[in-house]
């Protein structure tokens, strides 16, 4: 195993000094953003991004230092500092690199030639299709913009503990926004399509998604305050994971920073909920064979039935509860030292679509968006309040749509309120998948 | 960073091809970061990231390319890459000369003491203070993590428009927040200062006095009661509640949301947006402010800007881009995150001017409803105008009187129903934290503020009946 981002890593590390533990972590990327609007490209950028992070461990003590170049000079610098930075760290029995612990990685089709070698007009042309199609659709549809994304780079790690990894992987998206004219107002809505190449997008079913979104609100109302049932939409199922998952992070919970802390092996969901976490699900758009510090990316069940069977670890945080690293060291580039989170959450889907999910609530609401996430849900606390939208549910089908209500509930009364899981799984741009989920007892804020 | 002569040469190549507009961007930035948690120092670290990006208009169509190898062989290839991406022209010759111009120094910002100048001991020692401080408050008081971040960037903005300019911006930020363990479960509570100053900041402001505040709000909310569901009047302390205007109009307000027609406030300039109590200032120019600089990203001085004058919308925010499409100036409010961004209209800080009302007489005015003393972040949806933004310590009021403290929750509203029922505003003042603000994906630091002020309804999403 070879390549020019192996040789800088094994370069840092080979340097490192007696009772210092060094981790090198090199990475290099390109992206194309292509945003298309009223027929034209609206802009069109082309990015290539280099840089170095290097964590040094000596006498428990932890120092990190990064730079947006690989020049040689600037490496030097990085090394420098970061061991300079060691000395203000306090020493802490837990600090340490990862350590290769014998799982071996699954293969994963992550690079796609076809993606790589994919033309700039089509990518262009790709983007103006979809709007096209979009406008198409319904004339009460207006575009605010449709976009072509991907992005591919090549990382290294190694560390002086006996990691030494380097891959690649490459990825894209298209997306369209809706603006939808009604009487006196506007909606708006968003499709998307995701695949391993643009052979792989659905262009037709992004678009109507934009388009269903944005005109299914069209009249929407303000409904009354009340206690009911909910419906999420996948989206929306997917953004509420990611919330619960950072509720199963090992870091949170050796830090005291987790309701579920003490709760290993109790029951905290409703048994209709098994959470997974799953990398190496090739469906999952953020599949990887190894995690941030170079382990072999596994999969982990968090929720069995209800039953909260494991936190997710990075070496730090497994070292300091007593655990090996679940493979879950997240990394947020060069940029970063590592730390434990999810990597790629789903549900373990139930065996009714949708409609059936709808039929079988006879009244509720399904809500198909929410805002204010990071402004309303507090996962040390638990409190969750969200602003959302949606349709009316009247015995058991679809009826008004609503708008500018919140939905307020707590993490753990939400698991374990949990009615039912859909069929209806979605592979989503994000750290999780989505599917339809049933939710008793929300208390919806609206009028009076 | 980049000499004139090389700087000469990038602009030409990259309008070479029938450019109407080609600009260079670069920077240099330098940021030492320190993280307190868990009662140890987590990490100290340091990031250099350096580059420049070129950005090339052709007709409708805006290409952009990046380097962060600033040799001229690569920013030449950047802005052929720009060209390119701009699409083919008719590559007539338009050769660009800064005129052996000085670059533009603009109003240089006085920072006393560099963070260049501050040891890496001296951090830790005031996170070392803040975790004592805050976990001396009470024993509930379980967790406290704490950190300082500082940046000095030094930027370079020349275009063919004449643009030449260069400035350099040091910013300080230092946030902490404790966790708080009762019968209750655990509550959080949070404080933070950022200027776009130097280490004096901490002459004026104790990390003590702030660690204190924030374990103080986490020990209150340990006897919190639900929030209530439903719409009441509402009351927000001065200087925390800017980000409310923020999200119901500062976003739409934004002349590339208005532009396409997905703002609620497009076609309304002139008429009654707000209750005629409001008058509300996007300012890049306050001195030492989060938002604050001499310069947008795009090298055009920042200004003080009016947007609604006694609840009259009065003008939207402009970048190079609308500016120039609607054939107006440009307001100082093209902004990136980075040299890797385009710019975008982006808000400074953003402020509404104080108003006739005593802030005791706005509390002891409302029998029953709910009072914001902090608010935490928001988002908007700009062609609905519905927007929510979070209470982080809140507080019933009944029979005119502040009572008891509510756990956090979201408000939702929509803006221009929610500026036009601000009932009530306060002749206090005060600039609230620093704050981001993100959009399509960019960060960029942003300033609010606000006197008190009652809004005479807004939904609040408790769970209490």
């Amino acid at each position: 195993m070879t390549s020019e981002l192996l040789d800088i890593a094994d370069a840092v590390v080979g340097a490192a000094l007696p009772g210092e533990q060094i981790e090198a972590y090199v990475a290099r990327g390109s992206s194309t953003e292509v945003r298309v609007y009223g027929g034209e490209v609206e802009h069109f950028v082309a990015a290539a991004s280099e840089g170095i992070g290097i964590r040094i461990i000596s006498g428990g003590r932890t120092g990190f230092a990064h730079a947006g170049t690989l020049d040689l000079t600037a490496i030097h610098e990085v090394l420098a500092e970061a061991r300079e930075n060691v000395a203000f760290g306090t020493p802490d029995e837990w600090a340490g690199l990862a350590e290769p612990d014998g799982v071996a990685t699954i293969d994963q089709e992550l690079w796609n030639e076809q993606l790589a070698g994919f033309a700039t007009t089509d990518k262009v042309a790709l983007a103006l299709e979809l709007e096209s199609i979009t406008k198409g659709l319904d004339s009460r549809i207006r575009v605010d913009d449709a976009n072509y994304v991907d992005g591919g780079g090549e990382a290294a790690i190694v560390t002086s503990t006996g990691v030494r990894r380097h891959g690649r992987s490459n990825a894209c998206h298209v997306s369209v926004s809706t603006l939808a004219d009604g009487d006196g107002e506007t909606q708006t809505g968003f499709g998307f399509s995701i695949g391993a190449h643009p052979g792989e997008f659905d262009l037709e079913r992004a678009a109507q998604e934009a388009v269903d979104r944005a005109t299914r609100l069209l009249g929407a109302r303000k409904p009354p305050s009340g206690r009911t049932t909910v419906v999420f939409d996948p989206l929306v199922t997917a953004q509420l994971l990611g919330v619960i998952g950072s509720t199963l992070n090992g870091e949170a919970v050796v830090k005291g920073r987790s309701i579920f802390a003490e709760r290993l092996g109790d029951d905290i969901a409703s048994s209709a909920v098994t959470l997974i976490d799953d990398p190496t699900d090739p469906r999952a758009y953020t599949a990887t064979d190894t995690d941030g510090e170079g382990l072999a990316a596994r999969r982990n069940v968090l929720i069995g039935a209800g039953r909260l069977e494991r936190f997710v670890h990075s070496s730090y945080s497994g070292r300091r509860a007593g655990v090996p690293s679940t493979g879950n060291g997240v990394r947020g580039g060069y940029a970063g030292s590592p730390s434990a989170g999810c990597l790629a959450l789903a549900l373990e889907p139930g065996s009714r679509s949708r409609d059936d999910l709808i039929a079988g609530v006879g009244d509720g609401v399904l809500v198909l968006s929410v805002s204010g996430l990071h402004s309303g849900v507090n996962t040390i606390s638990g409190d969750v309040s969200v602003g959302a939208s949606g349709i009316v549910i009247r015995n058991g089908v679809l009826a008004e749509p609503i708008r500018e209500f919140t939905l307020a509930t707590t993490i753990q009364r939400l698991l374990s309120d949990v009615v039912e899981v859909g069929s209806d799984v979605e592979w989503l741009p994000m750290r999780a998948a989505g599917v339809s989920l049933v939710v008793g007892g929300v208390t919806v804020s609206g009028t009076s | 960073m980049i000499a004139a002569d090389v700087i000469e040469r990038v602009l030409t190549t990259a309008r070479a091809r029938g450019a109407s507009f080609a600009e260079v961007y670069c920077e240099d930035r330098r940021n030492v970061s320190v993280s307190f948690d868990d009662g140890r120092v987590d990490q100290v670290s340091n990031g250099r990231d350096r580059g420049a990006g070129i950005r090339v208009v052709r007709g409708e169509t805006t290409g952009y390319a990046h380097t962060a190898d600033l040799s001229e062989a690569s920013l030449l290839a950047a802005a052929q890459a720009a060209a390119d991406a701009a699409g083919a022209g008719d590559g007539g010759s338009h050769t660009v000369s800064l005129d052996g111009r000085e670059p533009d120094r603009g109003v240089r910002r006085k920072v006393a003491v560099s963070p260049l100048d501050v040891t890496k001991a001296a951090r830790v020692a005031l996170l070392e203070a803040a975790n004592d401080a805050a976990r001396s408050v009470s024993s509930s008081i379980v967790q406290v993590s704490a950190g300082i971040g500082d940046s000095v960037k030094r930027v370079l903005i020349a275009n063919t428009d004449g643009v030449f300019a260069t400035d350099e911006v040091t910013r300080v930020l230092f946030r902490v927040s404790a966790v708080a363990d009762g019968d209750t479960g655990m509550q959080t509570g949070s404080e933070s200062l950022g200027y776009t100053l130097g280490w004096e900041i901490f002459d004026e402001t104790s990390v003590a006095d702030l660690a204190r505040s924030a374990a103080d709000q986490a020990v209150l909310k340990l006897r919190a009661r639900p929030a209530p569901s439903g719409q009441m009047p509402v009351v927000i302390a001065k200087g925390t509640g800017g980000v409310l205007f923020h999200e119901a109009c500062g976003h739409g307000l934004e002349a590339d949301h208005v532009a396409k027609g997905a703002s609620v406030y497009a076609g309304r300039i002139g008429e009654l947006v707000a209750s005629p109590l409001v008058t509300l200032v996007d300012d890049g120019t306050v001195p030492g402010e989060w938002g604050t600089r001499s310069f947008d990203d795009e090298g055009h001085a920042t200004r003080r800007n009016v947007l609604i004058r006694d609840g009259v919308l009065v003008d939207y925010m402009w970048d190079h881009l609308r500016a120039d499409r609607e054939g107006r100036p440009v307001s100082g409010n093209g902004r990136r995150e980075d040299y890797t961004s385009l710019p975008m209209v982006r808000m400074t800080n953003t402020f509404v001017l104080a108003g006739p009302d005593d802030p005791d007489d706005i509390i002891s005015s409302t029998a029953n409803g709910v009072y914001v003393a902090r608010l935490g972040g928001g988002s908007v949806n700009t062609a609905t105008g519905d927007f929510v933004f979070g209470m982080r310590e809140a507080y019933l009021i009944e029979n005119g009187r502040i009572t008891e403290p509510l756990r956090e929750g979201n408000l939702i509203g929509n803006g221009p129903q929610v500026l036009s029922d601000i009932d009530m505003l306060g002749h206090d003042f005060d600039m609230g934290g620093p704050g981001t603000c993100g959009k399509d994906g960019q960060g960029v630091p942003v300033g609010t503020g606000q006197p008190t002020l009652r809004v005479a309804s807004l939904t609040v999403g408790g769970t209490a009946a």
